[in-house]
C-alpha cells in the first residue's frame, strides 16, 4: 500500500514539473474573445454582431462608417452620384483592387453579390439562405456600365441605401471563390479585407493572417484570432488569465473589477440600440394612452441602468438612439415619478389594471431580461399594476411576440439594433407593419402622423433635412407611449494594457486594421 | 461470445431508429423552427415562409422524415441549417473531442475511484476511508460547472498553473502535451462525481468479497497479503463494479455538456444544445444518434469484459 502511494505521488510530482507559466498570447497576435461560435463567414448569410466583428475584417463594402460616426464615407466605390429623383445610383468603383483568392474587383463582381442575393433565378442563389437581404428590398436592378462603373436602379427613393450598403449585409464577397466553393463558400471566405482568412476550427477559432496587398494600407498585426468563449464566466476568466487581449459585451457584473485593474483598459461607446416593451395598444389597458404613460413614469429607469445593468447602459427616452447623433432631438426620458403615475391611472379609470408580461430568458442584445422584467413588474406593481410574467425562452418567445399580442399579453420585451433612424421606426411603428402584412408591430400601434413623416425621411436624401424629420418622429412617438421606452445600451470591450489604437465604433463592429500590439 | 457481441450489434439498430422518430417528433412538437431561429429578431412570417421553402422545410413531417431517413441509409446525414455544413462533417468533429475528454475522464475517474475504493476497504474506518467517504459527498454534492468555474480561478487565474479553457493553444498549440495540459481541469471536473460513485462501490464490494472464506483459506495458505487483495479479492469485487462503469460512460458522456460549455471544449454536448436552441433538426438528429450509438457500445464492451472475468456469468 505505501509503495502504491509512493508511485502515484511521485508520478504527480513529475507531472506538476512540467508546467509552464501559461497563457502568454503571441506578440503581434491579437486574440480576441467572442461571445459566440460565428455560423458562416458569408457576410450576406449571417444576422448576428457577433458574425459581423470577424467579417468586416475580411470584407469591404462599396461603403463604410466614417471612424466613430454613423455617417457613410467611401471604400471600395470612390464616388457615387445620386439621380434627382433617388431612383439611381452610380457608383464609380476603385481600381486596382484584388481579392484574396486573386481575383479582379470590378463592376461585375458588385452585380454577381447583389443578384446572387436578390434573385432567385441567380445560379447561386441557393448558397443562401439571405435573411438580411431585405434592406436591398428596393433595388430593382444592378447593371454594369463599364469594368468601373456599375449603377443601381430602385423602385424608389430610399435614403438608408447607403448606410445599409456600409452594414456588413452590403460586404462585397468574391465571385470566384462563391463559384469555386458553392455551398461551403461560408466556410472558404474570400474578400478585399484588410486580413484574409487563414482557418476555422469548429468552435475553437477563427484566424485571419494580414492581408499585405490592401488597398488601405497595411495592417500592423500579423494575424487575428476570433476565440469563441460561451460562458460568460470563462472569458472573464481567460481574460484575468491572459489567454485573450480583447474582450468584447464585457458582462455588467465584471465591468467594475476591470476599471480598477492597471494591467487593462476598459472601452465605452453609445450603440444604435434600444431596449423596450411592446405594449398592446389595441385592447386591454394599454388601449389608454394615459395607461401607457404611466408605466414610463412608474418605472424607476435610472435604478434599472446604474443597478441592474451596472451603468452599461444609459436611459432611452424614444425609439430613436442618441446613437445618430445628426437627429437632433431634445426629447428627455419619462422622468420616474409614481405619483403622477398613479394619479394618471385614475384619471384613466383603471386603478389596478390586470395585464400580462412576456419575458424572454435570453436573446441578442437583449442585456438582462430576467432581472429587469422583473425589475419592471416591481416598479408598476407599485403603483397598482396587477402585473402577470410569463417567461419563454428565446426562439419560442420570438414566435410568440411576432405574431403579434392580440390575444395573447399587454406587454413584451424587446431589442433591436441597427444601423439607420429608419429601420426601427419603420418596421415597427408603422401602421402598415402589423404582424399581418408582415411586419413587426406587434402592439399594433398607429399614428398617421408618423407614418407620414417616416415615408417622407425615407425618400429624403438630405441628411440635415431627415435628421428633423425624425427628431419630430421621437416627439410624437414619446409622447403617444405605445412602448414603455427603457435603455439604449452602450457597448463595452477590455483590452490588454499593450493593445493600442484599438477602437469601439457607435456601429457595435469591430475594426481591427490600425490596432496594434 | 462472437454470436452473443453480433446479437448485440444488430439490436443496435431498432435502438437508432426508435431514437431517430423520437427526437423527430419532438424537434417538431417544441414551439420554433430552423427559419425563426436563423432569423432572429428578423422572422416575419414573410421572411419565415421564404427560408422555409428554401430549406424544404414546407413539406409535411412524415415526407421530411423518410428523405432524411432515405439519405441516412445512403450515408447522407444532410445539411446542418444553422452552420450551413454536412451534420456528418460537423458531428465527426465534435465528437472526436468529446471522445477524447470523456475517454480520459473514465479511465481517469476509474483507476481513482477503484484505488480509492481498495484502499478504503482494506484500512476500512481508516484515514484513507473516512477522507473517501467525505470526498465522495462533497463531490456528488457539488455542481459541476461551479467546480470547474473554481478551478479555472485557481489553476489559470491565480496561479497560472494551467490554461483556463479551450482545447488547444491558439496560435502556435497543437500536439500531444498541450492536448494534455488543456485536458486536466476539464477532465478532472468530470470525474469528481463518476469516481466517487466508483470508490463507494468498489469499498462495498471489496468488503463484500474480503469476508469470503476462500479469502481466509487464501491467508491461512500464507499467500502475501498484497497478493491477496489484488489478485483474488479486486478481481472478484472488479466483475460486480464493471457495470457501473459502463454507466458512469453514460453520465460522463452525457455531463460532458456542463464542462464543455464552461470549458469552451468543442465537444458534441455543447453542440448539441446549441443545435437544439437553434432548432436545426438534422445537427440533433446526427448528434443524438452518434452519442446514442456510442453509449449502446460502450455498455456492450462494458458487459463483455463482465464476462471475461467472470466465467459464471453466461451470456
Amino acid at each position: 500500500m505505501k509503495r502504491l502511494f509512493r508511485c502515484v505521488a511521485l508520478s504527480v510530482t513529475l507531472l506538476l514539473a512540467g508546467f509552464p507559466a501559461t497563457a502568454q498570447t503571441p506578440p503581434n497576435v491579437l486574440i480576441v474573445g467572442q461571445i459566440a461560435e460565428p455560423k458562416s463567414l458569408d457576410p450576406h448569410a449571417v444576422t448576428a454582431t457577433n458574425d459581423f466583428r470577424i467579417l468586416v475584417n475580411l470584407y469591404d463594402g462599396l461603403v463604410r462608417f466614417k471612424d466613430g460616426t454613423l455617417e457613410v464615407e467611401p471604400a471600395l466605390a470612390e464616388s457615387w452620384e445620386i439621380s434627382e429623383d433617388g431612383k439611381t445610383y452610380t457608383f464609380n468603383l476603385r481600381q486596382g483592387v484584388t481579392f484574396h483568392d486573386g481575383s479582379q474587383f470590378n463592376a461585375e463582381a458588385v452585380k454577381f453579390n447583389f443578384d446572387r442575393m436578390l434573385r432567385e433565378d441567380h445560379p447561386f442563389h441557393d448558397t443562401g439562405p439571405f435573411p438580411l437581404a431585405f434592406n436591398f428590398s428596393t433595388v430593382e436592378a444592378v447593371d454594369v456600365v463599364d469594368d468601373y462603373t456599375v449603377v443601381f436602379k430602385l423602385s424608389e427613393p430610399f435614403a438608408p441605401f447607403l448606410s445599409n450598403l456600409a452594414y456588413p449585409t452590403g460586404l462585397i464577397v468574391s465571385p470566384t471563390a462563391v463559384e469555386q466553393h458553392g455551398k461551403d463558400f461560408g466556410r472558404n471566405p474570400s474578400g478585399t479585407g484588410p486580413f484574409r482568412f487563414a482557418e476555422w476550427q469548429s468552435n475553437q477559432l477563427v484566424a485571419a493572417e494580414r492581408n499585405d496587398a490592401y488597398w488601405d494600407g497595411t495592417p500592423t498585426l500579423e494575424a487575428v484570432v476570433f476565440r469563441p468563449i460561451a460562458d460568460a464566466n470563462t472569458r472573464v476568466a481567460e481574460m484575468m488569465a491572459g489567454g485573450i487581449d480583447v474582450m468584447v459585451e464585457v458582462p455588467p457584473d465584471n465591468l467594475a473589477a476591470f476599471r480598477g485593474d492597471p494591467n487593462l483598459q476598459v472601452h465605452e461607446q453609445a450603440g444604435p440600440h434600444v431596449w423596450f416593451a411592446i405594449l398592446n395598444t389595441s385592447e386591454g389597458p394599454f388601449a389608454d394612452k394615459r395607461v401607457r404613460q404611466a408605466a414610463n413614469l412608474a418605472v424607476n429607469k435610472e435604478v434599472l441602468v446604474d443597478n441592474v445593468l451596472q451603468g452599461t447602459a444609459t436611459v432611452a427616452a424614444g425609439p430613436i438612439p442618441p446613437a445618430f447623433n445628426w437627429v437632433e432631438s431634445e426629447v428627455e426620458p419619462y422622468p420616474y415619478d409614481p405619483e403622477r403615475a398613479k394619479q394618471l391611472l385614475t384619471e384613466a379609470g383603471e386603478a389596478n389594471p390586470k395585464v400580462t408580461f412576456y419575458v424572454t430568458e435570453g436573446g441578442s442584445g437583449m442585456l438582462n431580461p430576467v432581472t429587469m422584467g422583473t425589475a419592471i413588474q416591481a416598479d408598476l406593481q407599485a403603483v397598482g399594476f396587477d402585473v402577470a410574467i410569463e417567461s419563454y425562452e428565446w426562439n419560442t418567445f420570438l414566435g410568440k411576440v411576432n405574431e403579434g399580442l392580440k390575444g395573447k399579453a399587454d406587454m413584451a420585451e424587446m431589442a433591436w439594433m441597427t444601423n439607420d433612424p429608419d429601420t426601427v421606426p419603420y418596421l415597427t411603428l408603422r401602421t402598415e407593419a402589423s404582424p399581418d402584412n408582415g411586419g413587426f408591430n406587434s402592439g399594433y400601434y398607429s399614428n398617421p402622423e408618423v407614418d407620414d413623416l417616416l415615408a417622407k425621411a425615407r425618400t429624403t436624401t438630405d441628411q440635415a433635412e431627415r435628421g428633423k424629420l425624425y427628431a419630430k418622429v421621437q416627439e410624437i412617438v414619446h409622447e403617444d407611449a405605445p412602448w414603455l421606452f427603457v435603455a439604449n445600451w452602450v457597448q463595452n470591450a477590455v483590452t490588454t494594457a499593450n493593445v493600442q489604437n484599438f477602437k469601439l465604433q457607435p456601429s457595435f463592429l469591430l475594426q481591427l486594421k490600425d490596432v496594434t500590439k | 461470445m462472437t454470436a452473443y457481441i453480433l446479437k448485440r450489434l444488430i439490436s443496435l439498430v431498432p435502438v437508432l431508429f426508435g431514437l431517430s422518430i423520437i427526437v423527430f417528433l419532438v424537434m417538431a412538437m417544441i414551439p420554433g423552427d430552423p427559419a425563426t431561429a436563423i432569423l432572429g429578431s428578423y422572422a416575419t412570417s414573410e421572411n419565415v415562409a421564404r427560408i422555409n421553402r428554401d430549406l424544404g422545410l414546407d413539406k409535411p413531417l412524415i415526407e421530411q422524415y423518410f428523405i432524411w431517413i432515405s439519405n441516412v441509409l445512403q450515408g447522407d446525414l444532410g445539411r446542418s441549417f444553422a452552420l450551413n455544413r454536412p451534420v456528418i462533417d460537423e458531428v465527426l468533429e465534435r465528437f472526436q473531442a468529446t471522445l477524447i475528454l470523456a475517454g480520459v475522464s473514465l479511465v481517469f475517474c476509474s483507476i481513482i475511484g477503484l484505488l480509492a475504493g481498495v484502499v478504503s476497504a482494506v484500512r476500512q474506518f481508516g484515514w484513507v476511508d473516512r477522507t473517501v467517504t467525505f470526498a465522495v459527498l462533497a463531490g456528488i454534492s457539488m455542481p459541476s460547472f461551479w467546480l470547474g468555474l473554481i478551478l479555472i480561478l485557481l489553476f489559470a487565474v491565480k496561479w497560472q498553473l494551467l490554461p483556463a479553457s479551450g482545447m488547444y493553444a491558439i496560435y502556435g498549440g497543437g500536439g500531444l502535451r498541450d492536448l494534455l495540459l488543456h485536458l486536466i481541469l476539464p477532465a478532472a471536473t468530470l470525474s469528481v462525481v463518476a469516481a466517487g460513485i466508483i470508490a463507494r462501490l468498489t469499498r462495498a464490494a471489496m468488503l463484500e468479497v474480503l469476508r469470503q472464506d476462500y479469502i481466509r483459506t487464501a491467508r491461512a495458505k500464507g499467500l502475501a497479503e498484497r497478493r491477496v487483495i489484488w489478485r483474488h479479492a479486486f478481481r472478484a469485487a472488479l466483475v460486480s463494479v464493471i457495470p457501473v462503469i459502463g454507466i458512469q460512460a453514460g453520465f460522463v458522456l452525457g455531463g460532458a455538456v456542463y464542462i464543455e460549455t464552461v470549458f469552451q471544449w468543442p465537444g458534441v454536448g455543447a453542440m448539441l444544445v446549441k443545435a437544439i436552441s437553434t432548432r436545426d433538426i438534422l445537427l440533433v438528429q446526427g448528434g443524438v444518434l452518434v452519442v446514442a450509438a456510442s453509449y449502446v457500445l460502450f455498455n456492450l464492451a462494458a458487459d463483455v469484459l463482465q464476462t471475461m472475468l467472470d466465467a459464471r456469468i453466461r451470456t
